[in-house]
């Protein structure tokens, strides 16, 4: 595997669509429960033991080669929010693009070719970290780091918040990112033999309850 | 389709830039339209779907900042059926979804393409931000400017990516040109200045035909790209 | 189940044993309709579950769980096992609200509830809110296996401490199939050391919440989500799963009455969004 794989994959910059996406950052500050950096820090720290964890198992059994369209309907049942289940589609739909062109791949053509709308990111993020060579445990990174970096990063911009304390959040953050994505990966694992129901199905309520409320708003910076 | 040639051509649907389609004819053209707020991209773009859409098949991708209220004017006033017109949210961040992350900005074109079959133009407008942001290649095929004089007549001697080297520079709202005290003479010799050869149009849009210049440089260049002289 | 111990958060922790001192109990009730109407061929009480008949209403058979001892504790392994046969209509409430205590061991304590609902029965499983003692640890599951053409709704509240006393450990996984495919995975875990369990990502300070759940044989028809109160008084929303035939509304409110009024409207929606539940 190379590492600057992984770096290239879970850098923001990577040009994915996540910019325009503040992973339910816009919502929790529009609902006044995030205004300063310790509000930053819980709301990553939740999304990250929840969501994050969910993203972080699914990616990684991508990363494994089990049949992503499988992991596509688990991750349906894994969101039950509709305004989510489109997000992560349209994630999906523009990693996919980002994919392919970055590291052509068969097996990314075969998920593009029979989910044309979009996969769910998670999912496709695996496969792309498959198709770059990359391990299951390092889909999970990329997905568990996915899951913080995106709110930190708006939450920069929604409440000008010193760029330097909400990076310093990341790092304090580092080490539950990677016992998220060490669980995930454990448990990706298990999924040959015993099924996608092994996989983390952590849930937030807020982040559904939030979510389809942000999705409602007429004016809004981000799209989820 | 493009499981045909998985060795061959890896990249076609991925790359946005390739000029044809996968059955090998030319896909649409598609235009990027930037420049700063209240500058009139929307305006200058509606009009365009006014003058054009009756003899080609249009589409316009909007890129608003925090509403869909350009996507929304343009429906509202009708300009397309609502079906030809999306928009693209940018998370605060406009010139990332037209440059540096043209994801979103793609998913639409290519929704657009697959809901509407073969379309002619693709009408992309970025959300009005600063005189530095330019379209990538990966996204347009050429792209218009669109500054005003009401806005300072000193706008095109400062220059900037987008005056300098756009594929057209729009001045707009030349009628306004004597309430605000704008030297029309002294706006068009810093353009020729900063642009050389290439073209740039004044335009008026409060009188009839005043989109002309830019209608018949779009015109020419739609004849370019079916030539194949660009893209 | 095995699934359940799996997902403590982001951890691999064992499925708990029993403690020598826990109450080992599984409680069965078995509805069948024997061409007429719906009728309880198997009523089996254990341990803290007391299974009662109710006066029918309508067609509906109707039970009720009475709590017979102090329960779940820690170390106590109690099962709920529930199964309306094909074309039945059965009703399950609980008496009173079933509270997780610590007891006289820190050790997990597991709920089970399975429910399994035969081709054109309905099922009704509204039992009275769980309550998350301190010290208390609980690993509760459900497993919903529903037929193709049954229909279920189910309510589930949850209220993380009594009075002005924190939150025990509550995780509890809910797996709902129908025709055996997932419609639902879901798994929460509230109460130290659950991490940011209370933060604004998961439920913002609020101290109860829960889920309404409709399962119908025909599509539910919702034009849009249904959205309801506000950050502050609690919130809900009530919107479609993947699965097109399933409604959910999630909640979350500061008491738990202002969450049964939330849910309650939920519910009225889904009322009328399909045919009355009650039928």
């Amino acid at each position: 595997m190379s590492r600057t794989a992984l770096l290239l994959l879970a850098d923001g910059r990577f040009p994915a669509g996540g910019h325009a996406h503040s992973g339910g950052m816009e919502a929790a500050v529009a609902s006044g429960s995030v205004h300063d950096t310790a509000g930053l820090e819980a709301f990553c720290r939740g999304r990250l033991h929840t969501a994050g964890l969910t993203a972080a198992g699914l990616a990684a059994a991508a990363a494994t080669g089990h049949d992503p369209l499988a992991l596509d309907e688990a991750a349906d049942t894994r969101t039950p929010a509709p305004a989510l289940r489109r997000v992560a589609r349209r994630l999906g739909r523009q990693l996919m693009r980002a994919a392919r062109a970055t590291w052509p791949s068969t097996e990314l053509d075969h998920l593009a070719h029979h989910r044309p709308q979009g996969a769910h990111q998670p999912v496709v993020l695996g496969v792309t970290a498959r198709a770059a060579g990359l391990t299951p445990l390092d889909a999970a990174h990329a997905a568990a780091y996915d899951s913080v970096g995106g709110p930190a990063t708006a939450a920069v911009r929604l409440l000008s918040l010193d760029p330097f304390e909400a990076t310093a959040v990341l790092a304090r953050l580092a080490e539950e990112c990677d016992t998220v994505a060490g669980a995930a990966a454990r448990a990706a694992e298990r999924v040959a033999v015993e099924g996608v129901t092994v996989l983390p199905a952590a849930s937030a309520p807020l982040l559904d309850i939030t979510g389809e409320q942000h999705a409602a708003r007429p004016v809004r910076l981000f799209a989820s | 389709m493009h499981l045909d040639h998985p060795v061959t051509l890896p990249h076609r649907h991925t790359h946005s830039a390739d000029a044809r389609r996968p059955d090998g004819s030319r896909r649409a053209l598609r235009i990027g339209f930037g420049g700063p707020v209240g500058s009139g991209k929307t305006a200058t773009v509606a009009a365009l779907c006014r003058t054009l859409r009756d003899r080609l098949s249009l589409a316009v991708v909007t890129n608003d900042i925090y509403t869909q209220e350009d996507a929304a004017f343009l429906r509202r006033e009708a300009v397309l059926p609502p079906e030809r017109i999306t928009a693209v949210e940018t998370g605060a961040c406009p010139h990332t979804a037209i440059r540096d992350d043209i994801s979103a900005n793609l998913e639409a074109v290519e929704q657009l393409e697959q809901d509407l079959g073969p379309l002619d133009l693709i009408l992309i407008e970025s959300g009005g931000d600063n005189l530095t942001a330019t379209f990538s290649r990966g996204l347009v095929d050429t792209q218009v400017f669109v500054i005003d004089v009401a806005s300072g007549d000193d706008i095109p001697r400062k220059g900037g990516p987008g005056i300098t080297t756009a594929d057209l520079l729009v001045v707009n709202k030349t009628d306004l040109a004597p309430y605000v005290g704008a030297d029309l003479d002294t706006m068009r010799a810093d353009t020729r200045r900063q642009r050389g050869d290439l073209p740039y149009a004044f335009t008026s849009l409060t009188t009839a035909d005043g989109i002309r210049p830019v209608t018949d440089w779009v015109t020419e260049r739609l004849a370019a790209w079916h030539a194949g002289v660009t893209g | 189940m095995t699934a359940a111990a799996a997902q403590t958060p982001a951890g691999d922790l064992p499925k708990p044993r029993p403690h020598p001192a826990g109450v080992r109990a599984t409680a069965r009730l078995r509805a069948t309709h024997n061409g007429r109407a719906t009728t309880l061929p198997l009523l089996h009480s254990d341990g803290p579950f007391h299974l009662r008949r109710l006066r029918p209403r309508g067609e509906r058979a109707r039970v009720c769980v009475l709590g017979a001892m102090s329960a779940p504790l820690g170390g106590d392994r109690l099962a709920l096992d529930i199964t309306a046969e094909a074309h039945t209509r059965l009703e399950v409430t609980t008496s009173a609200a079933t509270i997780a205590l610590r007891g006289s061991t820190t050790d997990p304590a597991t709920y089970d509830v399975r429910l399994t609902v035969g081709e054109h029965a309905s099922l009704n499983w509204l039992p009275q809110p769980l309550i998350s003692a301190r010290g208390s640890t609980l690993h509760q599951t459900y497993e919903v296996d529903l037929a193709k053409t049954s229909r279920l709704l189910l309510r589930e509240e949850q209220l993380l401490g009594r009075t002005a006393e924190p939150s025990g450990h509550l995780s509890t996984r809910l797996t709902v199939r129908r025709d055996g495919r997932p419609v639902l995975d879901q798994h929460t875990v509230y109460g130290a050391p659950a991490p940011a369990w209370d933060g604004p990502a998961v439920l913002g300070g609020h101290r109860a919440t829960g889920q309404l759940l409709l399962v119908a044989p025909e599509p539910v028809p919702l034009p849009e989500p249904v959205l309801l109160g506000e950050p502050e008084r609690g919130h809900c929303v009530l919107a479609p799963l993947a699965e097109g035939t399933a409604l959910l509304a999630t909640a979350v409110a500061p008491t738990p009455t202002r969450l049964r009024d939330l849910l309650d409207t939920a519910l009225a929606h889904v009322s009328d969004a399909a045919t009355s539940p009650s039928r």
